[in-house]
């Protein structure tokens, strides 16, 4: 077995600090090691999207990486979308517009959905589509996942 | 499934991860954006016994214009390229093309130098890359070599990078605006997959819209990706039609280099079929986008 390796990361504005072997996945080091279990693990090979995290503010799949590699990184996890006990803007829509059934790719989702409403407040419903599409959803057929990320965007805009 | 257990080392120079490739021999690998290495390692179909992180090699992270080729370091992001000003307008096809690859999670970590290594037939830049003649910079123990595009690709999943070399630099020659017409275009099952077969086209023309040269490259239809080298022949020095662009669809997809195998995404005889329709689908994007500009 390979040496453990320090690891040191911000994880929803926590520092933390583990150690782990260099072939531990930066998913399995949230999940294990801080016991962050909001980030869900499905695929394994970076199709299903949702272990899908926010990794100095961009998505990657946390699947793809290993741990001892984000080592400074600031880590953003579903965990960390919602604001003192709140629910954001984009998870109220998703509840509103029952935009998950069993619940396992929301994680991705609302990940996924928080980066591309920063990057375009004010998307069309093509848009939103193809931003979801690296998500893989098994329940919905994202007919309603595509209206709360509206319906979220519309949200946003009225708040900011 | 689990990654098998490796030896892992951050090199923060190319002499650095150099020596650690001939240190460590063949079983090392070199990682970069890791979005298809780590998911072979997760599935165990690779088990490298060491790996070599480059990314902490940031003087292999840049675009830049060098008279008239883009010189790309082999770390640049996939998606930093795609949102470049600099590719955008110097070599819009490259731009075009990343954004067909996976989805933009796999973007932001995957590098234009890991794709091409990986040398996926079907991959968008290993395609466009032949398209463009681009050349290849390895640094290897004796020094640097350049490969061009075309003998660059070996087969499936094999480059002509040896176990001691580095890609470390990808140098594409620029479309000039007003005299290229280009696209890219492909089909796979859904969105975000990999593509069934693929074909990017550059045309450069005269003022009078007579094609002087004509670039066509196919993915999916061979180990490697091919040149329409029989359609490129008909095209150059013609006027762009609807029917000499049907000719040259037919010529392509006839050519010897498509041969295609079967598996459970499409039939060979699919892919052959689909060369002649994204051929010509391709060409008339190209053109019409060229036209269009105008």
């Amino acid at each position: 077995m390979a040496d453990k390796r320090q690891v040191k990361v911000k994880v929803n504005g926590v520092e933390y600090e583990g150690y782990a072997e260099p072939r531990k996945l930066l998913s399995d080091f949230l999940r294990d090691d801080l016991e962050l279990l909001g980030t869900h693990v499905g695929c394994e090979h970076g199709i299903c999207g949702a272990c899908t995290i926010l990794f100095n503010g961009e998505p990657i799949r946390s699947c793809l990486m290993f741990a001892v590699q984000a080592t400074g990184a600031e880590i953003m996890t579903v965990e960390g979308i919602a604001e003192n006990g709140k629910l954001h803007p984009i998870q109220e829509a998703f509840n509103e517009h029952h935009a998950l059934q069993c619940g396992f790719c929301t994680p991705g989702m609302l990940i996924t959905v928080y980066h591309f409403l920063k990057e375009n407040p004010n998307p069309t419903e093509e848009e939103a589509r193809e931003a979801v599409s690296g998500v893989l959803c098994r329940c919905t057929g994202y007919t309603q996942i595509v209206e709360a990320v509206m319906a979220a965007a519309e949200k946003m805009r009225i708040a900011a | 499934m689990k990654p098998t257990a490796f030896e892992y080392f951050t090199p923060s120079t190319v002499q650095e991860a150099l020596q650690l490739l001939e240190s460590q021999g063949d079983e090392a690998k070199i990682i970069a954006g890791g979005q298809s290495l780590v998911a072979m390692m997760n599935f165990r179909a690779a088990r490298p016994e060491a790996l070599i992180d480059i990314n902490n090699i940031k003087d292999l992270d840049y675009i830049r214009e060098e008279e008239d080729e883009l010189v790309i370091g082999a770390l640049t992001r996939e998606r930093t390229l795609e949102v470049s000003p600099l590719v955008k307008e110097k070599c819009p096809i490259l731009a075009k093309a990343i954004t067909h690859i996976g989805h933009l999670p796999i973007r932001f970590r995957g590098t234009i130098g890991g794709t091409l290594v990986h040398a996926d037939p079907t991959a968008e830049i290993p395609i466009t890359s032949v398209a463009l003649d681009a050349k290849m910079k390895i640094a290897g123990p004796s020094g640097e070599r350049v490969l061009n595009a075309g003998e660059f690709f070996l087969t499936y999943l094999t480059s002509a990078i040896e176990e001691n070399e580095l890609l470390v630099e990808v140098r594409i020659p620029t479309l000039p605006p007003k005299t290229t017409a280009w696209s890219y275009v492909d089909i796979s099952r859904r969105f975000g997959d990999f593509a069934i077969v693929a074909v990017a086209s550059v045309l450069s023309l005269d003022n009078d819209g007579v094609c002087k040269e004509a670039r066509i490259a196919m993915g999916g239809v061979a180990p490697t990706p091919v040149r329409a080298k029989e359609a490129e022949a008909l095209l150059a020095g013609q006027k762009i039609t609807d029917s000499i662009i049907e000719e040259a669809a037919i010529k392509a997809a006839e050519s010897d280099d498509v041969d295609p195998d079967s598996d459970y995404h499409a039939t060979a005889e699919y892919r052959k079929a689909m060369t002649k329709v994204l051929t010509q689908r391709g060409l008339k994007e190209a053109w019409t986008n060229f036209e269009g500009s105008k």
